[in-house]
């Protein structure tokens, strides 16, 4: 599986090892093992209760694995080697690792009682990366970027989901983090705001951050994919360019579900 | 489709015969949504026809009963001789009932912020991962939500009793700091403290319900971002809970206001404290005094909801589209309009 490594001479930009995780007598991933090449864009694709979610949680160590583990650049996330065996992490030094990871979550999350722009200016001052005048700056620029400059003092509330959606991407971008997760980032918006945050995260694609995203929009995973992946019962059941899974599936379960949505 | 402007116009002006102006009349062949309003936007406008107001005459019925039974009262509050108001006026600003209402002021002002404080770290506690934290923090709040604070009081009072001297060191081992428990314990201390440890317990309630009360994803957002755990609390949980421990807090807040009047047992006279004792010295005083101490605590209370009012709208900023106006606001709305309705009036 990972002769890959071999020829491309930069470790991978996420690596899943074996992880497991369950919610109570729930097996939510059983024993999954991904790999994401620096600059890729990587689509998760499966039914609800499938472990997609999960498997971004366990990324960027929302959730603690029960056993296996996640890499970033070659350094474990919310562990570390000790000889043979994994040690869990300090919260200060996971909360150090997570500034790598940008999370954008399908219910935005945005911190409503403050300004757009302290949404997105906060954390690069909070974990000392700039200083106030240059987070702002920075935050001003990220949301041109998203199209947002003109809502720079408006409150979260203020905004329609799409626009929130868009905001909570620039925050994500503050802290210029190696990859970007996202956690069904248009299921909470109405059909005529889906448009807007795609646009944002197409853009993103083709200025190559590396992307790991959960959805359901089958278009867009065809056309922005590098590689999907599809799951069901906690297991990787086939992955591969988009023309591949998405037009000629391998196993039953992909086609089936793929009936279903498309 | 192949409307004319002039059909539409047409169309348009049909519609200001009828009362509303409906943007889909269509009987006829479907205009352009568009049109018709421009059109007649151009020519005369539709007039909207007014839709008056439901009367509510049983509003105006209680209305007139309210004012009669107020009324009554007030008169019977002026005229009956038992109230002696000239014997209120007289001790309403004595210094010793200005004495004790400024004991009264600082007894709470200090148990409020140190029962806050405390509460705070409580809360903090009784949610951390640590079970022992958990433990410590929930057996302080069952033992002073138990213990009434009258018998806290009495017991810290007596303290200097049972323990002369108060030393810091290693338990059966050598002591590092001692303290002559007579000269730190005075009556406005063990007010105090008492006080606080009996906030405290209460206060922890509070906020906790408050941090509950933030959504989960404001944590896992702050989580995601890496933001350092104390940032987290202090500038994205905290202020978020404030709204809900806010007016809780208040009404906590006004109910030690009152508490206060406890500590009169510990030998401090307060604003109660005084009146009691005044009360005792000019036995048929005792009436106006008790109407001098509620004003106080009226007064007291007032002001402590008008902080709350603003107080709760600073820490609504984001949670609400539009802030509620503030009294001074709401006067100069309401003038405007009355303006407005007379420039119409007169228009007319």
């Amino acid at each position: 599986m990972t002769t890959a490594e071999a020829v491309d001479v930069r470790p991978a930009a996420v690596e899943v090892h074996a992880v497991h995780k369950w919610f109570g007598a729930q097996h939510v991933l059983d024993g999954v093992e991904l790999t994401v090449r620096p600059g890729e864009v990587t689509v998760v694709l499966g039914p609800s209760g499938s472990g997609k979610s999960t498997l971004l949680r366990v990324i960027n160590h929302l959730e603690k694995p029960e056993a296996g583990h996640v890499s970033l650049n070659g350094e474990p996330i919310g562990v570390r080697r000790h000889g043979e065996r994994l040690k869990e992490l300090s919260e200060r030094a996971i909360l150090a690792q997570r500034g790598r990871i940008g999370f954008v979550f399908q219910n935005f999350n945005l911190f409503p009682h403050l300004s757009v722009l302290d949404n997105v200016a906060a954390a690069p001052v909070a974990t000392g990366k700039l200083t106030k005048p240059e987070a702002q700056a920075l935050a001003r620029d990220l949301l041109g970027r998203v199209g947002l400059a003109d809502k720079a003092d408006a409150y979260p509330r203020q905004l329609s989901g799409g626009q929130q959606q868009r905001v909570a991407i620039a925050r994500a971008l503050a802290l210029r983090p190696g990859v970007i997760l996202f956690d069904e980032p248009t299921s909470a918006l109405d059909p005529e705001l889906v448009g807007e945050v795609l646009a944002v995260i197409k853009d993103l694609a083709r200025s190559g951050t590396t992307l790991v995203i959960v959805t359901h929009e089958i278009g867009f995973a065809r056309e922005i994919a590098d590689r999907v992946v599809f799951m069901d019962e906690g297991r990787i059941v086939e992955q591969g360019p988009p023309a591949q899974v998405l037009d000629h599936p391998e196993h039953d379960r992909t086609r089936d579900f793929l009936s279903k949505v498309l | 489709m192949s409307d004319s402007p002039g059909v539409a116009v047409s169309s348009g002006t049909a519609a200001t015969a009828e009362t509303i102006p409906r943007p889909e009349p269509a009987a006829s062949a479907p205009p352009p949504p568009e049109l018709p309003k421009k059109a007649s936007a151009s020519a005369t406008p539709p007039k909207a026809q007014r839709v008056l107001p439901l009367r509510r005459p049983g509003r105006w019925i209680a209305t007139a009963i309210v004012l009669v039974l107020a009324a009554q009262f007030v008169h019977g509050l002026i005229t009956n001789p038992f109230y002696q108001w000239d014997r209120f006026q007289y001790w309403f600003l004595r210094p010793t009932i200005l004495d004790g209402l400024l004991i009264t002021l600082e007894v709470t002002v200090y148990s409020a912020v140190l029962g806050l404080l405390g509460g705070i770290v409580l809360a903090v506690a009784r949610l951390s991962d640590s079970p022992v934290l958990r433990t410590v923090s929930w057996v302080y709040t069952w033992l002073f939500r138990s213990v009434p604070l009258i018998v806290v009081l009495l017991f810290l009072y007596n303290f200097s009793a049972l323990y002369q001297t108060l030393s810091l060191g290693i338990p059966f081992g050598p002591a590092f700091f001692t303290f002559d428990e007579n000269r730190l314990a005075t009556d406005m201390v063990v007010a105090v403290v008492g006080l606080s440890l009996n906030e405290a317990a209460y206060a922890a309630e509070v906020v906790r319900g408050g941090l509950l009360s933030v959504d989960q994803g404001q944590h896992e957002a702050a989580s995601a971002l890496g933001l350092p755990k104390r940032y987290q609390f202090a500038r994205i949980v905290f202020p978020q809970a404030l709204r809900s421990i806010v007016p809780n807090y208040v009404n906590q807040l006004i109910g030690l206001v009152k508490a206060t009047s406890l500590v009169f047992y510990v030998s401090l006279l307060d604003l109660f404290g005084s009146v009691q004792s005044m009360g005792s010295t000019y036995p048929g005083d005792i009436v106006p005094l008790l109407l001098v101490a509620t004003t106080w605590y009226l007064i007291l209370t007032s002001v402590v909801s008008v902080v709350q009012f603003y107080v709760e709208r600073h820490y609504s900023r984001g949670a609400l589209r539009t802030l509620p106006p503030t009294p001074l606001q709401k006067v100069r709305t309401g003038l405007s309009e009355l303006r407005a309705r007379a420039r119409r009036e007169t228009a007319k």
